[in-house]
């Protein structure tokens, strides 16, 4: 009796391993399609610029759009942070429907690919979530904010940055927005940081704009964070966004001696100016109720709406929620602003680009309208994230 | 050359001999609710040598 009642249990035991081991497994292997459009013209890999990355689970595609005519050149970071999906979403629809008319845009998709495979440790994330198209739906992964401890582990007591020698939080070591400008013989995360940092001087960037999302109890919220290179740069996009497109974008410094973030470190360790954009992001707040897909999209929750009426909110919300199609409007339309700004500040640097959605455009026909077919697309048109 | 690759078989190290004293524990235990507590504390020790999570 005393046999058998352990063997039931131990079976019971090999079972949730298998269950979960199973789950986790096909969450960390998922494949996400990107079909490339007519404007990629080069596919490289990070670790062209920088070996050591070479093999690594971070080792990312990096898309680049070539313009007819010479220009400026521009580097788009999504998935810094994968938790906040409209960055990759809106880098993705860039990538699949931009066209480069001058200029050079350097694309990636999954700056952290190791958090991608992961999501927020005992927080019950979903592992990922559909977005519908004409054609079904696309699946992407939901990610973390840190890499996978699967492929950077164990952390440290204390984190401290270099080169500033500033402690940080042990976990955010393995937090790609802590670990600019990188080390080449750090861990993996500072030397993803490093190899991004040598694509940035290596193509000889103008501007770098890295893409978040934030929770609505985070001060920094809708809005631009901007290297001192890129301050007026920033208070321009910001008014004309607020003005022009009818949504509230401010404007903030980069603090000087708040390290390892791609506001600061880029702009103080290459030729580039380093921006940072955020869009709300109700899924990431501490007051949120259930932690679903359908809250991921709509960014509807009674919760956090109770929060907002609290005043402890930095960004307003309602019972419309901040839905995915808004959140990468947001960033696309003002993706495609500083560049307009950009070209009329730089002439001779300029950046003109075609074919990607702004905000009221991906907010009436959604996002999955200019996301393409992978099972009809060219296979020499597509790669995996 | 960093000491990062030493320290991670390190603690894979320490997970595998914690698994196997979990084990251990867990075939001693005579009352079933120890027997449920060790499968279940095992688990997430397990995935981690499996490189699963």
């Amino acid at each position: 009796m005393h046999i058998l009642r352990k063997l039931l249990i131990g079976l019971a035991g090999l079972a949730l391993l298998a269950g979960s081991g199973v789950s986790f497994r096909t969450s960390r292997t998922l494949l996400e399609p990107v079909v490339a459009g007519d404007g990629v013209t080069t596919v490289k890999k990070l670790s062209d610029y920088f070996r050591g990355i070479e093999g690594s689970i971070n080792d990312c595609n990096v898309y680049i759009l070539e313009g007819k005519e010479p220009g400026g050149t521009m580097v788009l970071m999504g998935g810094t942070h994968p938790e906040e999906p409209a960055g990759r979403l809106a880098a993705w629809i860039v990538a699949e429907n931009g066209r480069m008319e001058q200029g050079r845009l350097i694309l990636v998709l999954s700056a952290n690919r190791s958090a991608s495979t992961v999501t927020r440790l005992g927080g019950a994330y979903p592992p990922d979530f559909d977005i519908s198209t004409t054609f079904g739906s696309r699946t992407f992964r939901l990610g973390d904010r840190w890499s996978n401890p699967l492929d950077q582990w164990p952390d440290p007591e204390v984190y401290i940055h270099s080169p500033s020698g500033q402690h940080l939080a042990y976990v955010d070591i393995r937090n790609l927005n802590r670990c600019w400008p990188g080390r080449p013989d750090g861990m993996l995360t500072e030397k993803t940081c490093y190899a991004l940092m040598e694509l940035i001087r290596q193509e000889e960037a103008d501007l770098v704009i890295d893409l978040h999302e934030a929770e609505l109890q985070y001060p920094v919220i809708s809005t631009i964070v901007a290297h001192e290179k890129g301050q007026e740069l920033a208070v321009l996009v910001s008014m004309m966004l607020t003005d022009m497109e009818g949504f509230k974008m401010g404007m903030e410094f980069s603090p000087p001696n708040l390290h390892g973030l791609s506001h600061r470190e880029i702009g103080d360790h290459s030729d580039a100016v380093s921006l940072l954009f955020e869009a709300p992001e109700p899924f990431l707040d501490a007051t949120r109720g259930r932690t679903t897909r359908e809250q991921l999209l709509t960014g509807k929750d009674e919760f956090v709406v109770r929060a907002g009426k609290a005043g402890l909110l930095f960004e307003t919300i309602d019972e419309h929620g901040w839905p995915i199609d808004v959140r990468v409007g947001r960033h696309t339309s003002a993706v495609l602003q500083t560049m307009e700004t950009w070209s009329e500040m730089q002439p001779d640097r300029a950046l003109r680009c075609s074919g990607v959605p702004r905000y009221a455009e991906v907010i009436g026909r959604g996002i999955g309208s200019f996301l393409k077919d992978p099972a009809t697309a060219d296979p020499k048109r597509m790669w995996f994230e | 050359m960093t000491m990062q690759p030493f320290v991670t078989f390190l603690y894979y190290l320490l997970t595998a001999c914690t698994s196997l004293l979990l084990m251990a524990n867990f075939l001693k235990a005579k009352e079933w609710q120890r027997e449920l507590l060790y499968v279940i504390v095992l688990v997430p020790f397990v995935l981690r040598l499996l490189m699963l999570k």
